[in-house]
């Protein structure tokens, strides 16, 4: 029986094409048309005559470039490390590097400036050792900084897709290599790096991405004299209102990313090596170096992730009110409308960000499974534009487009899971389409032989294939979900608010004990994504458990 | 036939469900708040039930409600502040409505002769101070715009980016009416680069100053920052134990403040033009706008409306405030933070 690939196909187009493209679409062209109904072209004219948009966009594109290859050259010693030893904790050490995905940039700001900021942990430390006058180390408003919140963010990313996909790999290769006389530095160039390619790859592009539309990293750790495109399309949109320009800025960046993404597709179909032999089994190192290895990649995880989380906790108990300020949370003494009890805002955090996964998965699963089957490459390019998108123009499209019935939405709460889902929709088929391609169609056809339908092939052989990375894609869709902000900003809200907003409404008034409750609030944030963590991977074994 | 007599009762007792109108919605910015037995009140002496759908930022609200003027989110809106008033104005989105309670509401908050808004809110962006570090024996606090640029005052002030903050632009309305465009004179642009020397630091908002840099409400390292004139009774009133003075003020530089004042307005296209109107009336009446202060730290435009304690101990309300005319700012507001932007940050 053949799968109906032009039905199954039906529902992520439909998704995508109603809750991202025709919003976009119906946004772009009110803001390209001009009040007498012609075609208005000023705000491209606008940004190809100034040479300030031109070192804007130069600026965007090589501190992405460089903030993707700092991130791939710290996380590929994490992932040897991974995927070769046992050690303890390795499972909780993973789930924590993945924590700082879902913590607002203001808190992370607070985290780093108690860390590096001039009364910081780092410079107070060195100050009293040698017995200094002044701050030795100045991050402040640097892009040195905005560079190290950049790998803080993205490490997970390549860490977990490299881990996952490499697991699968056969360790023979390597062995073989190993065995014909081959060094340290010929085993990573001519046996690692290109087998280990298409995950490279793909983290690689979901992290430029991400980078290339750095708006608040770029904005509150560089300060207010670096800008990217995405800060210019906010500035145009929100401060001067001057849609053409914004919308035209828009069309620039989704259009180059969308050139990327194309020429990427198209490598990554090339470098996909079919799987052979069995999987990597991690061991205990055994070695004096690969101890000494081992504990170097994890101290560094544990400084470069850990220690701003650490420092955030700490400073949510060291804050005025201390201990109290979790209780506070949970007081409402002006009776004011505005209070949400913590546990409400978790529940609807929890809630959006299990819908948001739910969606994710099961739409990037379909998704992932076309691109594989079908080589519809611009499918997969045109996945990843919500992540190109800057929110509030996505947020003005959502308002002007879903106002009449039957798509009367934009006042809402159904449309915050529907926008989370649009950005975590890449991570899962960024992760999971590697997996697929990795798989060789000798064992499908294999499975087929031995009497499996199509959903058979899938059950026995392809899903526990991809599980781990099925997993990867689940975790970030929910952290994504769960800290995410910008897009419901711009979305007309009823009562509905998630964590991040009350973090964010307590920030925005003066007064100590808002500033705790708002630390206390980030430190609940951490807890429940880690929990979730834990649940998720424990969903995974048992699923695996029934194949 | 018994049953049918059954059915026909039930759908009598369905019927008011349906025949009941949809609740009056409140179109507002993130940050809108007010005491919930004040809004219960309203609905208990009107029978109006009201719906609030919350927008971004003040200004982000403004462009959100134009954006959908021909397909309104509400039938009110709150939060349009002087700053930005005349882009709602422009683009028509408000129905004139002139209430009888503007009648005792001082003539200087009226902005627009047509009544297209009403003032219901207003508060002053002021210089604060950290009182620990201008304290008894520490030096003494600027008193004019100018001490700024002295060198004692180097490296003390922190401001935020006029171009993504309220505030921020507020306080760079505030040197542009102080030292005004002149190209003769000692103007705003030479006093911003003599600030930018002096080495004022810039911060993208007004949470990155206040919670970042400002070291009265932070570990950090700037003891002058941009905020506002109730931030201080703000700081006692968020305090456990309460202090015994606060530790902030405002300083007396009066040139430095800039008048913010809210307005309402009823939306072109309401259906629910008299329950809208008594929305209105119901925020300048004496009950919301007491609640006021303390649920927004702002104060309120109804002169007969009592200040808590904590403000009448601790809040500033500077005589004469800087302000420019609406239209003014409409006009010139993006060629200001250019110049601005080129004299401060590049």
């Amino acid at each position: 029986m053949r799968v109906p690939w032009r039905t199954l196909a039906v529902v992520p187009v439909a998704f995508l094409g109603i809750f991202f493209v025709y919003p976009l679409v119906v946004v772009l062209a009110q803001s390209l048309t001009d009040p007498a109904g012609g075609l208005d072209l000023s705000g491209f004219a606008e940004i190809v005559t100034s040479a300030y948009y031109r070192e804007t966009l130069w600026f965007t594109t090589w501190q992405a470039v460089l903030s993707t290859v700092l991130t791939v050259a710290a996380a590929l010693p994490a992932a040897v490390v991974f995927v070769r030893f046992k050690f303890p904790g390795k499972s909780l050490l993973m789930a924590l590097a993945t924590l700082p995905f879902v913590l607002p940039t203001v808190v992370v700001a607070a985290a780093f400036d108690a860390l590096l900021g001039d009364s910081g942990l780092l410079n107070s430390g060195l100050m009293a050792v040698f017995g200094l006058e002044s701050a030795p180390v100045q991050l402040e408003r640097t892009l040195t900084l905005v560079l190290i919140a950049h790998v803080f963010y993205n490490f997970a990313v390549v860490l977990r897709m490299i881990v996952s996909y490499w697991s699968n790999q056969s360790p023979q290769i390597e062995e073989a290599a190993r065995s014909l006389g081959a060094g340290r530095w010929q085993l990573w160039t001519r046996v690692r790096l290109p087998m280990l390619a298409p995950a490279i790859s793909a983290a690689s592009v979901l992290v430029f991405i991400f980078t290339f539309t750095s708006f608040g990293v770029v904005l509150i750790l560089g300060g207010p004299r670096y800008s990217t495109l995405e800060v210019e399309i906010y500035r145009q949109a929100l401060s001067i209102f001057d849609l053409p320009v914004a919308a035209a800025l828009s069309l620039v960046q989704i259009g180059l990313m969308f050139a990327m993404l194309l020429m990427y597709s198209r490598l990554q179909r090339r470098i996909t090596v079919p799987l052979r032999g069995e999987a990597y089994v991690s061991r205990v190192p055994h070695s004096w170096r690969a101890k000494l290895g081992a504990l170097a990649v994890i101290v560094t995880m544990i400084v470069l992730l850990l220690a701003p989380l650490a420092a955030l906790i700490v400073r949510s108990l060291t804050t005025a009110g201390g201990l109290d300020n979790f209780t506070r949370l949970a007081q409402n003494p002006r009776g004011s409308i505005l209070f949400v009890p913590p546990l409400t805002a978790v529940g609807n955090s929890l809630v959006f960000a299990s819908v948001a996964t739910v969606l994710a998965v099961g739409l990037g699963l379909i998704t992932a499974a076309l691109v594989n089957a079908r080589r519809w490459r611009w499918l997969d390019a045109l996945f990843m534009l919500p992540l190109a998108t800057s929110a509030v123009t996505l947020g003005f499209g959502y308002l002007i487009a879903m106002g009449n019935p039957p798509l009367n939405l934009r006042s809402s709460a159904v449309l915050i899971p529907l926008a989370h889902t649009l950005v975590a929709l890449p991570f899962v088929v960024r992760a999971v389409l590697p997996a697929l391609q990795l798989i060789p169609n000798n064992v499908t056809d294999a499975a087929r032989a031995l009497g499996e339908g199509p959903a058979g092939v899938w059950r026995r052989v392809r899903l526990p294939i991809i599980g781990r990375a099925l997993v990867v894609g689940a975790s970030f869709s929910f952290t994504v979900s769960l800290g995410e902000f910008g897009a419901s900003l711009f979305i007309a809200r009823p009562d509905t608010p998630t964590i991040p907003v009350v973090i964010f409404r307590l920030l925005g008034q003066p007064g100590a004990a808002n500033y705790g409750q708002a630390l206390a609030m980030s430190v609940i944030l951490l807890v429940v994504c880690g929990a979730a963590f834990a649940i998720i991977e424990r969903l995974r074994i048992s699923v695996a458990g029934v194949f | 036939m018994n049953r049918l007599v059954l059915v026909i009762v039930l759908l009598l007792a369905v019927l008011p469900v349906y025949a009941q109108q949809d609740p009056l919605t409140l179109v507002t910015y993130d940050s809108f708040s007010v005491s919930e037995d004040v809004l219960a009140a309203f609905t208990d002496q009107t029978g109006i039930e009201v719906e609030i759908v919350r927008l971004a930022d003040a200004g982000a609200m403004v462009n959100q409600v134009i954006l959908t003027k021909n397909n309104p989110l509400g039938d009110v809106l709150y939060g349009i502040d002087n700053t930005f008033l005349s882009r709602g104005l422009n683009a028509g989105i408000f129905e004139p409505y002139e209430s009888s309670a503007l009648a005792d509401v001082p003539e200087a908050f009226v902005l627009d002769p047509d009544f297209n808004v009403t003032p219901v809110a207003y508060g002053d962006v002021c210089l604060n101070y950290d009182a620990a570090y201008f304290g008894a024996d520490g030096p003494p606090l600027p008193t004019s715009l100018v001490d700024l640029t002295e060198p004692e005052f180097e490296g003390t002030l922190v401001v935020e980016n006029p171009a993504a903050s309220s505030p921020g632009l507020a306080f760079l309305l505030a040197t542009i009416a102080a030292f005004g465009e002149a190209p003769d004179t000692y103007n705003w642009q030479e006093y911003w680069a003599d600030l930018a020397a002096n080495d004022v630091l810039v911060v993208e908002g007004w949470t990155e100053a206040y919670y970042g840099e400002f070291s009265g409400a932070s570990d950090g390292e700037r003891p002058l920052v941009v905020s506002y004139a109730s931030s201080p009774p703000a700081e006692v009133y968020f305090a456990d134990p309460t202090p015994e003075t606060a530790p902030t003020g405002v300083t007396l530089a009066e040139e430095a403040c800039f008048r913010q004042i809210e307005f309402a307005g009823i939306l072109t296209g309401t259906d629910q033009r008299a329950e809208a109107e008594a929305f209105i009336d119901f925020m300048l009446g004496l009950e919301f706008q007491e609640d006021l202060p303390l649920q927004m730290f702002v104060f309120p435009v109804s002169p007969d409306a009592e200040l808590p304690d904590v403000f009448v101990e601790y809040a500033v309300i500077p005589e004469n405030p800087a302000s420019i005319a609406p239209d003014l700012i409409e006009e010139k507001r993006e060629e200001w933070i250019q110049t601005w932007t080129e004299i401060v940050l590049r």
